[in-house]
């Protein structure tokens, strides 16, 4: 045992003269290792910054919220199933919410009804188009997951009676309202003025397709003045009081809604439970699959940089061909020939991973500067994977040539020029 | 270091033999080249005992250097038998020659062989290592050893820094920091001037009467004549094997 370990330290010492011996060459053979780690763990660091960026969005949605809808989040094949199933209505929102009011202990804590749609908000000149307006009731704050920027939500009285008033998306208050405030400010939606009580802080967009900070809030009562509430229009949220027991409150919230729109025992449910967990796995196998691609095609220059290390260890056995000759004479075993030369090899993928991390890291730091939307994270995990990684690459490329040098007959060897 | 004999003709002693070290009892060995079959040994038996200092000459292809690497514990034979120390080395597998190698024999090559990007402490150093001794050790003796033989001043020296008979007197050293039972040298004057082969010769004269084994490999009858005895080959067989006279 000890002994291994004397040959490890000299075959330590003996690669590193090695590579100091042969700078030019080594550095080559390193500036491939170099760019696999580097193209490795920039997408290592990619994927991860996606999983954040993902897991952000989907926080938004809210841990603790269960959309109440016609349809599901996932493809249906028998979509005239679901195109024919009954709105659900501002009615049944308000009957949930009193079965949810009367059932003791439920899991479920409020209902707020949302209707949607796409709409241009002006303020005299100044027009933004694309925005999504929203109109619910004054229990929506109680959903809500992000802070106001300034302001306030519209109250219950405010609600009920369909009062004129809003609250803008940061982006919308930004472009309609740039360096001053909104409050008290009047802007027009479909023709009509709405004063603005609130501006909601920024939140940033939903997996980049459409930002929840482009959003127009007002009483659902004024909403339906003007736009109507159309088939379909109109979905739930519902607040559950637990978000560890999603699932049982998921089967209450079944239970009541079947119960809000009247369904007989046997016929399947007419409206559709929702939740961020379904996204998640609707999204996960996507999300793994750009991974595995990712990774599989930025391994390839990983494992142009392996075959790098293979030949140069090729070359370093041959020109040692009669030096392993003579360390066999004086006792040298095959392990300690195969050990010497894939420690050389593991060597210049060690220094190649670290220069590459280095690299990596610098990258990383400047996209986090310039570009701070960018969710890049670069992690202590990334670093242990890619030197582990680093130490395979060597062993595996170094492991052919330094395995041939390790069985060298020692007269041919010694007799080599 | 007590010797009771007289000096010969030259004013050398001839130290008495000791035990069997090396039994080599009809031993052939074939090579394969291309289709054809070379007998480089044809059945050599020859006894070697320790303090014996012994010369081995045969013009190129008798089948010297064949029997030297036989020697070495770096070959085995076709058929025969090789003791070494009363061990069957004869079919050994390659890991349990090595340490055979390592232990029991000191080379001495013709070319040198030194590593040439370590110093010459840690030229004669790596026998050591390969026997497992602990670095204290190790530097000690290789110091030691490299002091006896004359490089006392140059063991931090590389081999490009010292002198061919530097470089062969630090590959001595190596040869015998792990107390072999015998030093092979490979023609260890062919790469030096003769004045320096004379000194690396008087160093092996110095080595013997100190009590070690040693068998020179050589062509050249002026160096066989430092022996004791000579072994003389020709076309894989032993021509001639007796004193020098």
């Amino acid at each position: 045992m000890t002994r291994l370990l004397y040959e490890l330290t000299e075959s330590f010492r003996i690669a590193f003269a090695q590579i100091r011996a042969n700078k030019m060459r080594s550095a080559l053979t390193a500036l491939g290792v170099i760019i696999g780690i580097v193209a490795v763990t920039l997408m290592g660091t990619a994927i991860r910054g996606i999983d954040i960026g993902f897991e952000r969005s989907l926080a938004m949605l809210g841990d603790d919220v269960l959309y109440v809808q016609k349809w599901p989040w996932h493809n249906v094949e028998d979509w005239w199933n679901y195109q024919n199933r009954p709105p659900l209505l501002i009615d049944q929102c308000e009957e949930l919410n009193r079965i949810i009011a009367a059932t003791p202990n439920s899991l479920l804590e409020v209902a707020v009804p949302m209707a949607q749609r796409g709409s241009a908000v002006k303020v005299g000149e100044n027009q933004v188009s694309g925005v999504a307006i929203f109109g619910t009731t004054a229990q929506y704050s109680r959903l809500m997951s992000v802070d106001f920027q300034e302001g306030r939500f519209f109250n219950e009285t405010e609600s009920t009676s369909g009062r004129q008033v809003c609250v803008l998306g940061a982006d919308v208050g930004e472009a309609l309202f740039p360096s001053r405030s909104a409050l008290d400010q009047t802007v027009l939606i479909k023709g009509q003025p709405f004063t603005v009580i609130g501006v909601l802080a920024k939140q940033g967009s939903f997996l980049g397709l459409f930002s929840f900070d482009a959003q127009v809030l007002m009483p659902i009562n004024a909403f339906r003045k003007y736009y109507g509430i159309r088939n379909g229009g109109t979905s739930l949220r519902v607040k559950v009081t637990d978000k560890t027991r999603l699932i049982e409150a998921s089967d209450e919230l079944i239970g009541a809604m079947r119960r809000v729109r009247g369904q007989l025992p046997g016929d399947r449910d007419n409206f559709s439970i929702n939740q961020q967990q379904a996204f998640k796995e609707q999204l996960d196998p996507v999300k793994s699959m750009i991974a595995l691609a990712g990774l599989f095609i930025t391994g390839l220059s990983l494992f142009v940089g392996a075959i790098g290390i293979m030949n140069i260890t090729f070359v370093s056995v041959k020109e040692r061909t009669k030096e392993i000759g003579t360390r066999k004479a004086l006792g040298a075993r095959r392990r300690t020939i195969l050990l010497q030369f894939l420690i050389e090899a593991v060597s210049i993928c060690l220094i190649g991973g670290f220069v590459g991390l280095s690299f990596t890291y610098t990258i990383c730091l400047i996209l986090e500067h310039n570009v701070p939307s960018l969710p890049v994270e670069f992690s202590a995990n990334l670093v242990v994977v890619s030197m582990a990684v680093s130490v395979i690459t060597g062993i595996l490329s170094g492991f052919m040539p330094a395995w041939g040098a390790s069985r060298l007959d020692p007269v041919v060897a010694l007799r080599y020029e | 270091m007590s010797t009771s004999l007289a000096p010969d003709f030259a004013g050398r002693i001839t130290r008495p033999v000791g035990p069997l070290v090396i039994d080599i009892a009809g031993v052939t060995k074939l090579y394969k080249m291309g289709t054809e079959i070379i007998h480089a040994l044809r059945g050599v038996s020859v006894e070697i005992r320790r303090n014996e200092y012994l010369a081995i000459m045969g013009p190129s292809g008798s089948g010297k250097s064949t029997l030297m690497n036989m020697l070495g514990c770096l070959d085995t034979p076709t058929a025969g038998r090789y003791e070494f120390t009363g061990k069957n080395v004869a079919h050994m597998e390659d890991d349990e020659l090595a340490d055979i190698r390592n232990r029991e024999i000191g080379f001495v090559f013709q070319t040198f062989n030194l590593l040439p990007r370590s110093t010459a402490l840690a030229n004669v150093e790596l026998p050591l290592i390969y026997a497992g001794l602990p670095p204290s050790v190790r530097l000690e003796r290789a110091a030691q050893t490299l002091h006896n033989v004359g490089l006392g001043e140059r063991m931090m020296h590389k081999p490009n820094e010292l002198s061919g008979g530097q470089r062969q007197r630090v590959a001595i050293a190596r040869a015998l920091v792990n107390n072999p039972s015998i030093i092979l040298a490979d023609e260890p004057t062919g790469n030096l001037d003769s004045k320096t082969g004379v000194e690396i010769m008087a160093l092996f004269e110095q080595l013997y009467e100190q009590g070690n084994t040693i068998i020179v490999v050589t062509h050249e009858e002026d160096i066989a004549r430092h022996a004791r005895r000579i072994v003389r080959l020709r076309d894989g067989l032993i021509e001639s094997d007796g004193p020098v006279v």
